[in-house]
């Protein structure tokens, strides 16, 4: 089924085995009074054509930061960004800023986390659609409107037509969030950046939203990047996923792998935080005590071994790579990963050391009191 | 079906931007008997003062172009001196009391003081027009420009600015009037118009700064919008509600300074009349009579109030809507 604005040909033409995006080394810092935050550091991934990657990680691990940088949307006068951004063998990060204005919209786009925030609110829906789609398919205003409505009947809004004439504050949040979606595709874009899509929006509209970008990408041939802390909206969705904590990647792999066979102790922390309907009532939720790190002065060794349950000794002192799991494309970084002997052996010291009781008064203080976790060594 | 077919029915069932009264959207915009209705009642007589002063002030010119045809009595014309066009002497006296002839009363040389009162709100209303259009114009696009650029353009820009609202308004007032060898309205109009400026350059680049970090900013960069139309498309429409609320009360702040400079002598040159030299005229007869005096005070002071008020309750609609956004 064609849609509007996607340039199907040019997709399947150029549809070629090596990846659409790579990034390597991506570092993004921000020059604060209070010194360099390390919002994303030395992060390298790729993206297939046609494909789907889940980027995973809870507030402030760099995942927006990561994505906002890709695309280079990071304004501020203070960010200080090195490494190498690749999309379609074009180095994003040496562009004039007229040639990025050439690529947003039409070869990559972007859905926001709030689509309360992301529409203006003095602007009719129509002339926020038509506007860029003048702009970049250089069509005359009525053609532009068409294509628009078209893109509203696409994303599944009823009375596209009436719809069209309407402000943002006339539409309910799961309305406007697919007119963003819409706004995002109307140049066809080949890479779609989903930055929590749907975290805004109730659990029942979130799964319609997520069917949505999901039909589209069929549709269109596009390559995602779902950005998310929720390891349920990413896992029946995506090719492949990437966990980040404290702005590095901790464990990337084919999403089945990952699930069936994760290294990281954050990845397993992560997903025993998502509550099972199976449990018993009143069961307490397993929450990942302690705080994200500091970004300024980040624990040394591994980011996560504050607040990790297999720490040992050396995971304070030296920062683990990252390592080639057996499974083709599975990578973690982690010195002593969950399933292996080393990692059994680790998580039993700390059990016979009651690290596991520290871990969690040092949630319960967190919550209460707000005081950073300060937890030494082994 | 292809896009371009389905796409064409579309608009064959219903032209965009007309037909649009579908099942569950709202009423586009509501018309001015609506918003009038829903008014509390001082906003109402506010309102209708603020109406009522901008008709006199066009039938007064509309009056004087006409050559005096319409009825209202000449402005000019002392009652009690000779009258070229009945070629017979007035019966008129100075400093009359309000009559059905005079329903203001005379001034102290027998003019009508309410063709006068009427004429001179042409003058209120011209200086008021024209600073809010600078301000808006000149002084809401600088504001909006800077908060969206920043940088060196802001720093430069913002230092004039400033320097400008360093000095004492009326002081630079008098110096820039004073330059003029000829003071018409159009010259107090401009150099207040001027002066107008870095008040709604703050209030715009205050509101430009906060609404450049809102999110849809950034997703209209993403989109490959051009820095120029992210300022006159995203940015500006969020800010124009503000400033048009700061114009009201921006509006009485320059009718009182007008009124001042005319009751120092430095706006419009005697004996076009404006409500400041109509004050200072009277002034000497207080003695006898106060209502020469009060007559004018009178418009003066209900002009001020109802701008203000309407302002205040333009502003506070405009508050409620940016929260419910």
């Amino acid at each position: 089924m064609p849609t509007a604005g996607a340039d199907a040909t040019r997709l399947t033409k150029s549809q070629q085995t090596e990846p659409l995006l790579v990034v390597e080394g991506l570092k993004t810092h921000f020059a604060t009074p209070n010194g360099l935050v390390k919002a994303v550091d030395g992060v390298s991934l790729s993206v297939a054509r046609g494909k789907t990657l889940g980027v995973v990680g809870e507030s402030g691990s760099g995942k927006t930061v990561l994505s906002r940088s890709i695309m280079r949307l990071n304004t501020a006068g203070n960010v200080i960004t090195h490494g190498r951004v690749s999309y379609d063998g074009e180095d994003l990060l040496q562009e004039s800023p007229k040639e990025m204005r050439e690529i947003w919209g039409v070869e990559m786009a972007m859905v926001f986390q709030d689509p309360m925030t992301s529409l203006n609110p003095v602007v009719r829906v129509g002339r926020q659609m038509t506007e860029h789609i003048r702009h970049h398919l250089k069509v005359s205003k009525s053609e532009a409107a068409e294509t628009a409505i078209e893109l509203l009947r696409s994303v599944r809004i009823p009375e596209p037509e009436a719809r069209f004439s309407n402000y943002p504050h006339e539409m309910s949040g799961g309305m406007r969030q697919r007119v963003c979606i819409a706004i995002a595709l109307a140049c066809g874009p080949k890479m779609l950046f989903a930055d929590e899509p749907t975290t805004a929006l109730d659990v029942t509209v979130q799964h319609q939203i997520l069917n949505l970008l999901e039909q589209q990408q069929k549709d269109r041939f596009m390559t995602m990047i779902m950005v998310t802390h929720d390891l349920g909206v990413v896992a029946g969705r995506t090719d492949e996923i990437a966990v980040m904590y404290a702005g590095k990647i901790a464990e990337k792999a084919p999403t089945g792998e990952l699930f069936a066979d994760m290294r990281h102790p954050y990845t397993e922390s992560l997903l025993r935080s998502i509550p099972k309907i199976n449990q018993p009532k009143h069961t307490r939720l397993a929450a990942i005590s302690g705080r994200p790190p500091d970004l300024i002065n980040p624990p040394s060794g591994c980011a996560f071994s504050p607040r990790c349950p297999y720490a040992q000794p050396k995971c304070f002192e030296q920062t683990p790579p990252l390592t080639a799991a057996p499974a083709p494309g599975h990578q973690y970084a982690c010195w002593f990963p969950v399933g292996s002997p080393e990692g059994n052996q680790a998580w039993e010291t700390n059990m016979a050391a009651g690290r596991l009781q520290t871990l969690a008064a040092a949630g319960e203080l967190n919550a209460t009191e707000d005081i950073p976790a300060t937890i030494g060594g082994g | 079906m292809s896009i371009a077919e389905s796409a064409a029915e579309t608009t064959k069932a219903s032209p965009i931007g007309k037909a649009v009264t579908a099942v569950g959207s709202k009423p586009k915009r509501k018309s001015p008997l609506e918003v009038f209705k829903e008014m509390p009642l001082l906003i109402k007589l506010s309102s209708a003062w603020l109406l009522f002063m901008v008709g006199g002030a066009l039938y007064a010119k509309l009056d004087s172009a006409l050559g005096g045809s319409l009825p209202l009595q000449d402005p000019f014309l002392q009652t009690n001196g000779f009258n070229p066009a009945t070629g017979e002497f007035g019966t008129g006296e100075p400093i009359e009391p309000s009559s059905a002839a005079h329903w203001f009363g005379t001034d102290s040389i027998a003019r009508d003081s309410f063709a006068r009162i009427i004429h001179g709100s042409w003058v209120s209303l011209t200086v008021a027009t024209v600073s809010v259009t600078f301000g808006i114009v000149i002084g809401g696009f600088l504001g909006s420009l800077v908060g969206f650029v920043r940088g060196r353009t802001e720093t430069v820009i913002m230092a004039l600015i400033d320097v400008i609202l360093a000095f004492p308004a009326l002081v630079l007032l008098l110096a820039m009037v004073s330059i003029f060898a000829v003071r018409n309205l159009y010259i107090i109009s401009l150099v207040i118009g001027f002066l107008s400026i870095p008040p709604y350059t703050r209030v715009a680049r205050a509101n430009s700064l906060a609404i450049s970090n809102r999110e849809f900013v950034l997703a209209a960069k993403a989109i490959g919008t051009k820095p120029s139309k992210i300022l006159f498309r995203e940015i500006i429409p969020n800010i124009l509600p503000t400033l048009l609320s700061f114009a009201l009360v921006g509006a009485a702040t320059v009718i009182v300074v007008e009124g001042t400079l005319s009751f120092l002598g430095l706006s419009v040159q005697l004996p076009t009349p404006s409500w400041g030299n109509m004050l200072n005229e009277s002034r000497r007869d207080i003695k006898q009579t106060i209502m020469p005096v009060v007559w004018p005070s009178l418009f003066l002071t209900l002009t001020v109030l109802s701008l203000n008020q309407v302002g205040d309750w333009f502003q506070k609609r405009g508050a409620v809507r940016g929260s419910a956004l």
